[in-house]
C-alpha cells in the first residue's frame, strides 16, 4: 500500500508541477471555464423571458452549474492528454519500469486533475460572487455540489486515461474531447429539459449527464434534489474504472 | 506582368492541392460548424419565444454562424501552412528565385478560397434540407457566399500574418482561443436589442463579428436590410484591405530577412 501511495504521490506532484510552471497548460484551463461563463451566462441571460423558465435563482446560477460540471470534465479530459503525451515521450515507459505498483500512476494523474479542478473552481466561484451570482444553497448543498463536481472530474479522467493508455499518442485527443463534448452539449445547457424541444429533448433524456446537470442547479438553487445523480455518477465512475485499468494492462503488456 | 501571374497560379494550384490532400483541414471545417449548428439550434429552440426573436426558427437565426467558424478554421489553417512553409525552408528557396513574396500570398489565398466556396456551399444546402427559407432569395444565398468568401479572405490573411511573423505552427494555432473570444463574445447566439446584460451588449456592439453575422443573418431571416449589409460589407472589405495589406507586409519582412 505504501508503494501504492509513494507512485501516486509522486506522479501527481509531476503534473500538478507542469500544470502550474508552464502557462500553456494553466491558462487555457483557467481562461476557458470561465470564459464560457461569461459569454453564456452574458449572451444569453434573456432567456429568463422564456415563458416557463423558472429556476428561482437567476440565469447567471443556471449557467454556473453547468460550467461547473463541464469545467470538471474538461479537466478530467485534460489530465488525459499529459498521459498520452507522457507515452509520446517516453516518460510512462521509464515511469512503469520503476513502479512498484502501476494503479498509482492512475491514481497519481487522478490526483492531479482534481488538483486543476480544485483551482478552476476557486477561480470560477471567485467571479461568479463578483457578479453578484444569487447562491440559495446552503452549505451542504455547496458540499453536494463540489462532490458531484469531483466525482465528474475523476470520471472523465478515468474515460480519457482508459483511451490514452489504449491508443498512446497525443493523436488520441480527439477520441478524449469528442464525447465528452456531445455529451455535455447533448444536456439541457441553456434551458431547463422541460422548454428543450424536437430530437435534442429526446437525446437529453437518455443522456446520463441530464440528472447530473439538474442536480447541479438544484443544489445551487437550494431545491429539492433528486440525489439518485449521484448513483449514475458512480456508477459510470466504476465501469470507467475498470476502462481505464484494463487500458492500463494493455499499456503494461504493449512495454508502455 | 505574366511571369508573376504564371508565379501566382502554380502556387494557388500548390495551394488547392494541398489543401484538398488534407482532409484534417477540410473536414473540421466543414464538420464542427454543423455539429455547432446542430446543437446550438437544437438547445437553444426555445428562445425564439422571447418577445421580440424576430424568428420562429432559432436554426434560421444560428445559421449565419457557420460560415464566421470556417472562416475561422480557414485562418488557422492558412496560418499553419504558412508557418510550415517557413519551417522547412521552402520560403528561403521561393525568396532565391525570381518569383516575387505576393505570389506566395495570392496563391495561398487562392485554397483558401476553395476552402470557403466548398463549406458555404455545404452550409447553404444544409439549411435548405433542414427547412430554412431564405427571405432574399437565390440572389441573397449567392451574396452570402460573396460575403463569407470576403470574411475567408480577410481573416486568412491574418493567418498569414502570422504564420510569417512567427514561422512556426503551434504560435498560430495558439491564437484560435482569441479568434474564439472574439465569436462568442457578438450577437452569436442573441440578437443584441435582446442581450440583457449592459456590459455584454457593449461588448458585442463594439465587435466587428457581430455586423459580419448580422448581415448574413439578415439575408436569411429578414430578406434585404441595406443597413445590415452596409455595415456587414464595408467591415468585410475594411478587414479585407487592412489583412492583405498587413499580410503583404509580413511576406516583404520575411523576404528580407531570408
Amino acid at each position: 500500500m505504501r508503494r501504492f501511495s509513494d507512485v501516486t504521490r509522486a506522479v501527481a506532484w509531476r503534473s500538478i508541477h507542469h500544470f502550474l510552471t508552464q502557462p500553456a497548460f494553466l491558462v487555457p484551463a483557467l481562461l476557458f471555464p470561465l470564459f464560457f461563463f461569461t459569454a453564456f451566462s452574458g449572451a444569453l441571460s434573456g432567456i429568463e423571458a422564456i415563458p416557463g423558465f423558472d429556476f428561482p435563482s437567476g440565469y447567471t446560477a443556471f449557467q454556473f452549474a453547468f460550467v461547473m460540471v463541464q469545467a470538471s470534465a474538461f479537466g478530467g479530459v485534460f489530465a488525459g492528454f499529459s498521459i498520452a503525451a507522457d507515452f509520446e515521450s517516453g516518460f510512462t515507459r521509464r515511469l512503469m519500469l520503476a513502479s512498484p505498483n502501476r494503479r498509482g500512476i492512475l491514481a497519481g494523474y487522478a490526483v492531479a486533475a482534481l488538483f486543476r479542478a480544485v483551482v478552476v473552481w476557486v477561480m470560477l466561484m471567485v467571479v461568479a460572487l463578483l457578479a453578484r451570482m444569487q447562491i440559495d444553497g446552503g452549505a451542504v448543498d455547496l458540499v453536494g455540489l463540489y462532490t458531484l463536481a469531483a466525482l465528474v472530474n475523476v470520471t472523465a479522467l478515468m474515460f480519457s486515461a482508459g483511451v490514452a493508455m489504449r491508443l498512446r499518442t497525443m493523436q488520441a485527443g480527439p477520441a478524449m474531447q469528442i464525447p465528452v463534448f456531445l455529451l455535455l452539449f447533448l444536456a439541457p445547457v441553456y434551458v431547463p429539459l422541460e422548454l428543450l424541444e424536437g430530437w435534442i429533448h429526446t437525446a437529453a433524456q437518455i443522456n446520463p449527464i441530464t440528472p447530473l446537470l439538474e442536480l447541479s442547479r438544484d443544489l445551487i438553487s437550494g431545491q429539492p434534489a433528486n440525489l439518485w445523480a449521484y448513483a449514475v455518477v458512480l456508477a459510470m465512475f466504476a465501469v470507467l474504472v475498470l476502462w481505464a485499468l484494463t487500458g492500463l494492462r494493455r499499456a503494461e503488456r504493449a512495454g508502455g | 506582368m505574366s511571369s508573376t501571374s504564371t508565379h501566382v497560379r502554380e502556387l494557388a494550384r500548390r495551394s488547392i492541392v494541398r489543401t484538398l490532400r488534407q482532409p484534417a483541414s477540410i473536414i473540421p471545417a466543414l464538420l464542427f460548424p454543423l455539429i455547432f449548428l446542430a446543437l446550438n439550434s437544437g438547445g437553444l429552440g426555445s428562445a425564439t419565444r422571447i418577445p421580440g426573436f424576430p424568428t420562429d426558427s432559432y436554426l434560421a437565426f444560428f445559421l449565419a454562424a457557420p460560415f464566421i467558424q470556417a472562416a475561422l478554421f480557414a485562418t488557422m489553417g492558412a496560418g499553419t501552412d504558412v508557418a510550415k512553409d517557413v519551417q522547412t525552408g521552402f520560403v528561403s528557396r521561393l525568396a532565391l528565385t525570381p518569383t516575387r513574396g505576393n505570389a506566395l500570398l495570392f496563391g495561398q489565398l487562392a485554397g483558401v478560397l476553395a476552402v470557403s466556396l466548398v463549406s458555404s456551399l455545404t452550409f447553404l444546402v444544409v439549411g435548405l434540407v433542414a427547412g430554412v427559407t431564405f427571405e432574399s432569395g437565390f440572389p441573397g444565398m449567392v451574396l452570402i457566399m460573396v460575403l463569407a468568401i470576403l470574411i475567408g479572405i480577410a481573416l486568412s490573411s491574418i493567418g498569414v500574418i502570422l504564420g510569417m511573423r512567427s514561422g512556426s505552427g503551434e504560435a498560430v494555432q495558439g491564437m484560435f482561443p482569441l479568434f474564439f473570444v472574439f465569436l462568442f463574445l457578438s450577437s452569436l447566439t442573441m440578437p443584441r436589442p435582446l442581450i440583457e446584460q449592459d456590459w455584454f451588449r457593449t461588448i458585442a456592439t463594439y465587435n466587428p463579428v457581430s455586423y459580419l453575422l448580422e448581415a448574413i443573418r439578415s439575408l436569411v431571416i429578414t430578406g434585404w436590410d441595406g443597413r445590415a449589409l452596409a455595415l456587414g460589407f464595408g467591415i468585410a472589405i475594411a478587414l479585407v484591405i487592412v489583412s492583405v495589406f498587413g499580410a503583404s507586409r509580413a511576406v516583404r519582412v520575411r523576404w528580407t530577412r531570408t
